[in-house]
C-alpha cells in the first residue's frame, strides 16, 4: 500500500535531523495557523497563489530563493563547524549524515536558492523593462513557479522522511546506482530535480518568447536594456541545456528503477557518459546563473554612475559570445578523465577564451563608472564588491582551465574556493543588488540603507575570510568533502574559514533585519513617485508598485534609454506628456492551475520516490484531468474598463507632476 | 457540421501569413498587432497567434535537444552489447518500414486536417483527425508488439547497455506519440463542442507542429537507430 515507506523512514535515532525537522514543521504550522487565524487565506489564494501576474510570480520566486538560500546556508554552517571540529576526531556529524549535508547544500543552493532568485528577478523586471503587460504565457508562468516550489518541498521532506542523496550535488554513477546507493536519497534528488527542471524549462520558453515577440512599440533589439539581453541569453541557455538534464536524470532513473544499464559497471554501461551529459548541462547552467547577474550589475552601475552603459553594443556581443562558448567547455570539469592531450588542450583554450568576453564586460563597467557621478547606495556597493571579487575568481578559473594545473587541483578545496568565489561574488551579490534595487518597484518602499550596507560589508569581508583560506589549504592538498582530517598544517586555515562563516552569518542576519526594519518603517521609506534611483529604463516609468496592467498605454520607445528621454523632456518642458486616450485593457484571469498541478506533482514525485505505484497513477490521471479542465474554460481574460485605467494612471501622473513641481530645475529626485 | 466560407480574399492579401498585422484590432499603444511595423519588434507585441506558435516552436526545439541527448547516448552505447544480440539480429526491416509508413501517412492526414480547419469544415477536420489518430495508434501497436517480442526473446533493456539505450530512445518517442494521441482526442472533443474559436485554432496549430515534429524525430530515429543498427 505504501511501497517502501514505513515508520523507520523517519530517523528516530538521529537527533539532529529530527530536531531540525521538528523546528521547521513547527515554524511552518505556526505560520499556517497565523495565516488562518488572521483570515488571510482568501486573500493569499486570490492575490498570490492563483495569481498569473508576472510581478507576483517574480516576488514569490524571489521569496522562495531567499528562504532556500537560508536553508542551504545552515548546511554550510554545519559543514564548516564539522571541519573545524573534525581534526583527528570524528566531529559531531557521522559520515553518512555529513555526506547528505554537503549534497543537500549544493543542490539547494544552485537549484532552489540561486535559480529561483535569478528567475524571480527576470520574471519581475523583464516585462516592465520591455514596456509590456505580462509574459507571453501567464498561466504557464504560475505553473513553472509552483513546480519549482514542488522540487524544493521534496528536498526538504527528505530531511525527515527517509534521507537525501550522499553523492554530492551531482549524483555521479556508479555511486548513485542502486548497488551503492540503495536508499531513497538519490530518488529524492532525481524527482525533485526532474519536476523543478520542467518548471525551469517552461519558464525559459516563456521568457524567450516574451523577449523575442512581446516588446513595446519601437523597442528594437538594440534598444533593449542590458538586463533583457542577459535574460534572453540565460533563457536561451535554459531552453538548450535543461532538456539535457532531463534526459540524463531520466537515464539514471531508468537505471535505478527498471534495471537499465546506461551508467552501470556491468553489461556495457558507461559512467563517463554521465559526466559528459551532466556537464553538457552543468556548464551552461553556470552561465544561466551568472549572465542575469551581469545584467543586474549593468543596470545598477549605469544608474548609480549617472551615465548610460559604456559600450552597450560590445556588451551585447560579449553576452552572446559567452552564451555560445559556454556550450563548448564542459569537458574542463573532468580533464582527469583521460581524454588525451589534444582534447584537453582544446577545451582548456575554449575555457580561457570565455575570459575574453567577461573581460570586455568588466572593462565596460569600469568605464561606465569612469567620469560618472557615483553614488554608493547599497546596490552599487554590491556591484563594486562584485567587480573586485569576480576578477579574483575569474583568474583562479583561468588557472584551473590549464589542464596540467587542473590535474593537481582537481577535487581540491582550491576548486571549491574558486567556484564559491564566482558564484557568491557574482550571483549572490547580484541577487542582493537586484533585490535592493528593484524592491521599491515591487512594494512601493525602499529597503533600509544602513542595514543593507552592514549586510554588504559582512558578506564582503566574510566571503574573503571564509574562502581565501580554502584556496590555501587547497594548494596544500586538502581535498573537498572531507568528513575528518589529520594534517595539522591545515587546521589554522580551516579554523579561520570557520571564523569567516560567522561573519557571513552576521551578514545574513543583517539582511533579515533589513527586511523587518524596512517593513516596520515603510511609511518613512515610501517611494511616492515610482523612480527612487533616478533610473533610465522603462520599469521606472510606471508607479511603485505597478498596477496589474503595468502601463496604462504601452510606451513608444525612441532610443536606448526610453525612460531617461521621457524624463528629460518632462524636466525641460516642465510638464508631463499630454494625457493619453485611455482604452479598456484585457488582462489574463487568475487560475489555480499551477497550484493544483504542483499539488499532484508533489504527490507523484513522493510516490515515485517511495514506490507507491497506485499513487503515481492517481497523480498522472489527475494531471491530465487538470490539463483538460484548464483547456475547457471559456473566458480567459477580464477587462479593466477605461475609467479605471484612467483613474489609476492619473494618480501616477499626479505624483510625477508633484515631483516635477518640487524639483523644478534640479532634475534629481528628492 | 456546416462549413463556413473562407476568409474574404482582401483580408488575406493584407496579411498573407495571418501574423496579426494590419488586422486593426487594438489601437496603437495597446498591443495586439500594429499597422506600422517597420522592423523586428518595432510594431509592438505580436499577435496571440504568433506568440503561441513561436513559443510552441521553442518548446519543440527543447524537446529535440532532449532527444539529441538520447541519440548521443545511443551512439556511445551502440557497440556495448555485452555479448548479447545486436541490432542486426533484432531489427525487422519490414516492421520498421511499416511503422515509418504509418507515421508519415498520419502526418499527411494531419496536414489534411489543417486544410479542412482552414476551410472551417467540422466534418472533414474530425475525419482527418480520426484517421491521424488511428494511424498513430497503429504505429504504437507495432512498436509495443516489437518491444514485447524482444523482451520475450530475452533481449529486454536489462540485457545490455545497447538495448537499454534502444528501449529508452524508441520508447521516449513512443511516449510522445501516446501523449500526442491523448492530446488529439482532447482536441477532437474541443473542436466538436466549442467549434473553431481562435484559441481552439491556435491549439490545432500547436498540435500540428507537435505531430510533424514527431515525424522529424522518427526520421532521425529511423536513420540512427534502425539503419545504422542494421548496418553494423
Amino acid at each position: 500500500m505504501l511501497g517502501k515507506l514505513t515508520w523507520d523512514a523517519i530517523p528516530w535515532s538521529q537527533p539532529i535531523p529530527l530536531i531540525a525537522g521538528a523546528v521547521v514543521m513547527l515554524v511552518l504550522l505556526g505560520v499556517l495557523a497565523w495565516v488562518v487565524v488572521k483570515g488571510y487565506v482568501p486573500y493569499l489564494w486570490r492575490e498570490w497563489i492563483t495569481s498569473v501576474d508576472h510581478k507576483r510570480i517574480g516576488v514569490m520566486y524571489t521569496l522562495l530563493g531567499l528562504v532556500m538560500l537560508l536553508r542551504g546556508f545552515i548546511d554550510a554552517i554545519m559543514m564548516r563547524l564539522q571541519q573545524a571540529l573534525a581534526f583527528q576526531s570524528g566531529g559531531y556529524l557521522p559520515p553518512e549524515h555529513y555526506n547528505q549535508i554537503f549534497s543537500a547544500h549544493g543542490t539547494i543552493m544552485i537549484f532552489f536558492g540561486a535559480m529561483p532568485f535569478v528567475i524571480g528577478l527576470m520574471n519581475f523586471v523583464v516585462p516592465l523593462q520591455l514596456g509590456v503587460r505580462d509574459v507571453a504565457f501567464p498561466t504557464l508562468n504560475a505553473t513553472s513557479f509552483w513546480l519549482t516550489a514542488t522540487g524544493a518541498l521534496l528536498v526538504n521532506i527528505s530531511l525527515v522522511v527517509g534521507e537525501f542523496a550522499r553523492t554530492g550535488w551531482l549524483p555521479f554513477p556508479p555511486l548513485s546506482e542502486t548497488g551503492y546507493s540503495p536508499g531513497v536519497g538519490v530518488d529524492y534528488y532525481v524527482w525533485a530535480l526532474q519536476i523543478s527542471g520542467v518548471g525551469t524549462l517552461m519558464s525559459g520558453i516563456n521568457l524567450v518568447t516574451t523577449i523575442l515577440k512581446m516588446r513595446a512599440p519601437g523597442m528594437s533589439y538594440l534598444r533593449m536594456p542590458m538586463f533583457c539581453w542577459t535574460a534572453l541569453s540565460a533563457n536561451m541557455l535554459i531552453v538548450a541545456a535543461f532538456p539535457i538534464l532531463t534526459a540524463t536524470l531520466a537515464m539514471l532513473a531508468l537505471d535505478r528503477y527498471l534495471g537499465f544499464h546506461f551508467f552501470t559497471n556491468e553489461a556495457g554501461g558507461n559512467m563517463m557518459m554521465f559526466m559528459n551529459l551532466i556537464w553538457a548541462w552543468g556548464h551552461p547552467e553556470v552561465y544561466i546563473l551568472v549572465l542575469p547577474a551581469f545584467g543586474v550589475f549593468s543596470e545598477v552601475i549605469s544608474t548609480f554612475s549617472r551615465k548610460p552603459l559604456f559600450g552597450y553594443r560590445s556588451m551585447v556581443a560579449a553576452t552572446l559570445f559567452i552564451c555560445i562558448v559556454s556550450f563548448t567547455v564542459w569537458l574542463h570539469h573532468f580533464f582527469t578523465m583521460g581524454a588525451g592531450g589534444d582534447v584537453n588542450a582544446t577545451f582548456g583554450i575554449a575555457t580561457s577564451i570565455i575570459a575574453v568576453g567577461t573581460g570586455v564586460k568588466i572593462y565596460n563597467w569600469i568605464f561606465t563608472m569612469y567620469g560618472g557621478r557615483i553614488q554608493y547606495a547599497t546596490p552599487m556597493l554590491w556591484s563594486v564588491g562584485f567587480i573586485v571579487t569576480f576578477v579574483i575568481g575569474g583568474m583562479t578559473g583561468v588557472l584551473l582551465a590549464v589542464p596540467p594545473a587542473d590535474f593537481m587541483l582537481h577535487n581540491s578545496l582550491f576548486l571549491v574556493a574558486h567556484f564559491h568565489n564566482v558564484i557568491i561574488g557574482a550571483v549572490l551579490f547580484a541577487a542582493f543588488a537586484g533585490l535592493t534595487f528593484w524592491f521599491p518597484k515591487a512594494f512601493g518602499f525602499r529597503l533600509h540603507e544602513g542595514w543593507g550596507k552592514a549586510s554588504f560589508w559582512c558578506a564582503f569581508i566574510g566571503f574573503y575570510v571564509t574562502f581565501m583560506p580554502l584556496y590555501i589549504v587547497g594548494l596544500e592538498g586538502m581535498t573537498r568533502r572531507l568528513q575528518r582530517y589529520d594534517v595539522p598544517e591545515w587546521r589554522p586555515w580551516v579554523l579561520l574559514a570557520g571564523v569567516g562563516i560567522i561573519i557571513l552569518f552576521a551578514g545574513a542576519v543583517c539582511q533579515v533585519v533589513q527586511l523587518v526594519v524596512s517593513i516596520r518603517d515603510r511609511d518613512k521609506l515610501r517611494d511616492e513617485m515610482g523612480d527612487p534611483w533616478n533610473g533610465r529604463s522603462l520599469e521606472w516609468a510606471t508607479a511603485s508598485p505597478p498596477p496589474a496592467f503595468n502601463f496604462a498605454v504601452l510606451p513608444n520607445v525612441q532610443d536606448e534609454q526610453p525612460y531617461w528621454t521621457i524624463k528629460q523632456r518632462a524636466i525641460e518642458t516642465q510638464q508631463l506628456p499630454a494625457e493619453p486616450d485611455y482604452q479598456p485593457i484585457e488582462m489574463p484571469r487568475n487560475s489555480p492551475t499551477g497550484f493544483i498541478t504542483a499539488f499532484f506533482s508533489t504527490l507523484t514525485g513522493f510516490a515515485l520516490i517511495w514506490h507507491i505505484w497506485w499513487l503515481v497513477v492517481v497523480g498522472l490521471v489527475a494531471a491530465y484531468a487538470i490539463f483538460v479542465w484548464f483547456a475547457w474554460r471559456d473566458v480567459e481574460d477580464y477587462v479593466i474598463p477605461a475609467e479605471d485605467v484612467a483613474k489609476i494612471d492619473r494618480e501616477r501622473r499626479h505624483a510625477r507632476q508633484a515631483w516635477l513641481d518640487a524639483n523644478a530645475r534640479v532634475g534629481e529626485p528628492a | 457540421m456546416s462549413s463556413t466560407a473562407l476568409p474574404a480574399p482582401h483580408r488575406r492579401d493584407a496579411d498573407p501569413y495571418r501574423l496579426g498585422r494590419g488586422q486593426g484590432h487594438g489601437a496603437p499603444g495597446h498591443g495586439g498587432g500594429h499597422d506600422h511595423a517597420t522592423g523586428h519588434g518595432a510594431g509592438g507585441p505580436a499577435s496571440k497567434r504568433v506568440v503561441v506558435g513561436f513559443g510552441f516552436w521553442i518548446f519543440l526545439l527543447s524537446d529535440i535537444v532532449m532527444f539529441s541527448a538520447f541519440f548521443a547516448a545511443h551512439a556511445v552505447l551502440l557497440d556495448a552489447t555485452a555479448g548479447g544480440p545486436s541490432g542486426r539480429e533484432l531489427f525487422d526491416p519490414t516492421r520498421v518500414a511499416l511503422e515509418t509508413g504509418f507515421l508519415l501517412a498520419s502526418s499527411f492526414t494531419c496536414g489534411l486536417a489543417a486544410v479542412a480547419t482552414e476551410a472551417r469544415s467540422q466534418l472533414w477536420t474530425q475525419i482527418f483527425l480520426l484517421i491521424t489518430g488511428l494511424l498513430g495508434a497503429g504505429f504504437l501497436a507495432l512498436e509495443i508488439n516489437e518491444f514485447t517480442r524482444m523482451i520475450a526473446e530475452g533481449a529486454g533493456p536489462q540485457r545490455s547497455a545497447f538495448l537499454s539505450s534502444f528501449f529508452a530512445v524508441v520508447g521516449c518517442h513512443g511516449l510522445h506519440v501516446t501523449a500526442g494521441l491523448l492530446w488529439l482526442g482532447t482536441m477532437m472533443a474541443q473542436v466538436f463542442i466549442k467549434g473553431f474559436r481562435p484559441n481552439i485554432l491556435r491549439r490545432l496549430l500547436c498540435f500540428n507542429l507537435f505531430w510533424h515534429a514527431l515525424d522529424i524525430i522518427w526520421v532521425a530515429l529511423f536513420t540512427i537507430v534502425y539503419l545504422i543498427g542494421l548496418g553494423t
